[in-house]
């Protein structure tokens, strides 16, 4: 990936947030949060415990409500009360706990809640769409017809994120896609979401693992205590990161970092 | 690879190289073992177990696998058999009903009370009969929905209470003798298919499979999915009207086949078409499998589990109705003593899961046909209902073990 220059993103942009805040009781979770995402472009939203991440996705995906602030979609403002009128946007989430019934097979789980002739389900033509679903995103499912439980977890992710594509959305909101995964399928996954990009979506994706945040990222959007707290590209160091993150250069990973350089430079020494 | 995928390019669906695709005779065998051994026994421990069960109550006693000692059983089955359809449709939510037992007993109950003593029609006796379990479902729902209560805890509350409406009813007069003569009673004792309306309905279910089976191969080869082989549908077609046609044939050396059964496998073949085809049915099983996942892909789950136990209440109301036409009177006794236990020991016998997200409407009519050998077993070797008691419960405890060891191995499998 090319990140010697900052190439300012080309698609329009889909999702603009404004000034948004949102209050549980006395605590601000979130206080005026400016995000921009556009079309062809994944932003990641990283930032410590408590930063107000999940928040934000919650409330983009429906689940939680804005105390104040405006959200324009696609050009138009919009309000978000459930997370049906977000799908129906086109506002796609995948849920950190992937929210995939183990019983039924993968064409079930794609199609659950939207499944095609209801009263007679036509299971060819769904079988057909989610082959071509899973193919369009070079997807490595053996068997549509195998129950979710006999899939592993980069299968599984797969699955999930195949699910959200099936209503076209414009927006696709991924929450700790890597968290649970293996190193191969942590990879996969990877590839998926700029496949996703490809296909011409704005991807909002919430990670704590830098590496793949900086493998994947068209930008990087730090929030700390629920603030915006500067928009990083992938060549950005580490330390700056890390110091977006924490909010200082003096913190526990720098400190840990400056002692265990230390240490090695003594051991060079011996 | 054939020359057909020559020209078509390769299926959709076996377009991948990793996965073993299952094509011969012999794979189909194979992978059948392999299903099994995973845990996915389906229907497999109620067919062993009935074979076991068969062969030792025969050989004690000869007359058990009579022609007319199975039509009899056929009239006892069809009762409880369609309570246990109920309890299916909540256990399929993971979810469970104690008082489908009360709920029938009140039906019997209103019957005769509606019908005998009010004297109402008898088609609108039935009608307020069933409507009175659906209010007792929704009333469940409501308190599991609204309240959290556990179905455990609201449906045993309900065991006692409806049990209480059940004696307050009959209070004045105690049993209610339904008249003979009437085309219920007529029902639930002496009606019988007509030979040739048997034969012909048991060709039935091969020539539905042949047609659902013969259009899906035809949909699924136009749309480039790999498609099962003609001669196979052909020889399971063939194999299970072979099967159905000689167990009529048999029956009808006696009296034959009760319609009361008629209705009751017309009913778990509607439900099994309910479950496996339709909407509704794919989200019962996903809130058994996973509530939340149900409830995030946008599938109203209150509503699921309202029918749920709504369609419960009303096919043990329902089957209610038919014991109090088996037995030709709604007395106190109706629902109470081992029907509770029979109905979901039959559901679970049958192979639908205590956990919920796992079953089929056929796991009641197979289970019920399994607890009603033994108990018609027991009673022709002249044993007490204490060691029936016994032995039903001992079934009923094997059943459930054969049900949690197969959902373990199943997870260490990686099936669900």
């Amino acid at each position: 990936m090319s990140v010697d220059s900052h190439p300012s993103p080309t698609g329009e942009i889909v999702l603009s947030l404004r000034g948004i805040s949102k209050n549980f009781g006395a605590v601000s979770a979130l206080t005026d949060i400016d995000l921009d995402v556009h079309a062809g472009e994944v932003v990641a939203l990283v930032g410590d415990n408590g930063a107000g991440k999940s928040t934000l996705v919650k409330i983009l995906s429906g689940v939680h409500q804005a105390s104040s602030g405006s959200i324009t979609f696609q050009g138009k403002p919009v309000t978000l009360p459930d997370p049906k009128s977000a799908l129906s946007l086109g506002i796609a989430t995948v849920f950190q706990d992937l929210a995939l019934c183990e019983n039924l097979d993968v064409v079930a789980n794609i199609f659950l809640g939207k499944e095609l002739n209801p009263m007679r389900l036509d299971e060819v033509s769904m079988e057909v769409r989610a082959w071509t679903l899973l193919s369009e995103l070079s997807a490595r499912i053996p068997n549509v017809r195998e129950a979710v439980a006999s899939l592993s977890g980069g299968q599984r992710q797969t699955v999930a994120i195949a699910r959200s594509l099936l209503l076209d959305p414009k927006l696709i909101l991924l929450d700790e896609p890597t968290a649970a995964l293996g190193v191969a399928q942590t990879a996969e996954v990877l590839d998926l979401i700029e496949r996703v990009r490809d296909r011409g979506l704005g991807v909002v994706m919430i990670s704590h693992n830098m590496e793949d945040v900086r493998a994947v990222a068209d930008r990087i959007v730090v929030l700390r205590l629920g603030r915006n707290n500067g928009i990083f590209y992938p060549d950005a160091s580490n330390a700056e990161l890390v110091s977006a993150i924490t909010g200082a250069s003096n913190n526990s990973v720098s400190r840990r970092a400056g002692r265990r350089s230390t240490q090695s430079q003594a051991g060079t020494s011996l | 690879m054939s020359d057909e995928t020559k020209t078509k390019g390769p299926l959709l669906d076996r377009s991948d190289s990793r996965v073993a695709h299952t094509t011969t005779f012999g794979g189909a065998v194979k992978a059948f073992f392999d299903r099994v051994r995973s845990g996915d026994l389906g229907s497999l421990p109620v067919v062993v177990g009935l074979l076991v069960i068969w062969t030792v109550f025969t050989s004690f006693n000869p007359i058990f696998l009579s022609s007319s000692n199975l039509v009899n059983m056929l009239f006892d089955s069809s009762t409880v058999g369609v309570i246990s359809l109920g309890i299916v449709c909540v256990l399929m939510v993971g979810e469970i009903d104690l008082s489908v037992g009360s709920v029938s007993g009140f039906a019997s109950a209103m019957l005769g009370v509606l019908w005998v003593n009010h004297g109402w029609p008898v088609w609108l006796a039935i009608l307020a009969a069933v409507a009175v379990g659906a209010v007792f479902g929704a009333v469940y729902a409501l308190l599991f929905n609204r309240l959290g209560m556990p179905s455990f805890v609201s449906t045993l509350s309900g065991l006692l209470a409806v049990l209480g409406m059940q004696l307050y009813a009959l209070n004045h007069t105690g049993s209610i003798n339904l008249p003979y003569g009437s085309w219920v009673v007529d029902f639930g004792q002496t009606m019988i298919m007509p030979k040739i309306v048997s034969y012909g309905l048991a060709l039935l279910p091969g020539l539905i499979m042949l047609w659902a089976g013969y259009s899906s191969i035809k949909r699924r080869s136009a749309a480039n999915l790999s498609a099962p082989s003609l001669t196979g549908l052909l020889f399971k077609a063939g194999l299970i009207t072979v099967m159905i046609e000689a167990i009529v044939f048999y029956l009808n050396q006696s009296r034959g086949i009760p319609w009361m059964f008629g209705l009751f496998a017309g009913l778990v073949i509607a439900m099994n078409y309910a479950f496996t085809r339709t909407k509704w049915g794919r989200s019962m099983t996903a809130v058994g499998g996973n509530r939340e996942a149900a409830r995030r892909s946008g599938i109203n789950v209150r509503m699921i589990y309202t029918s749920a136990f709504v369609l419960c209440s009303m096919f043990a109301s329902f089957g209610g109705v038919l014991a109090a036409a088996r037995l030709a009177s709604s007395s106190e006794q109706a629902g109470t003593g081992d029907v509770n236990l029979n109905a979901i020991a039959a559901a679970v016998i049958g192979g639908t899961s205590l956990f919920g997200g796992r079953g089929s409407s056929y796991s009641a009519l197979l289970g019920i046909i399994v607890i009603q050998s033994i108990s018609n077993g027991l009673t022709l070797l002249d044993l007490s209902s204490a060691l029936r008691y016994m032995i039903t419960g001992g079934v009923l405890a094997v059943a459930v073990i054969v049900d949690s060891l197969a959902r373990k191995s199943r997870v260490s499998h990686g099936r669900a």
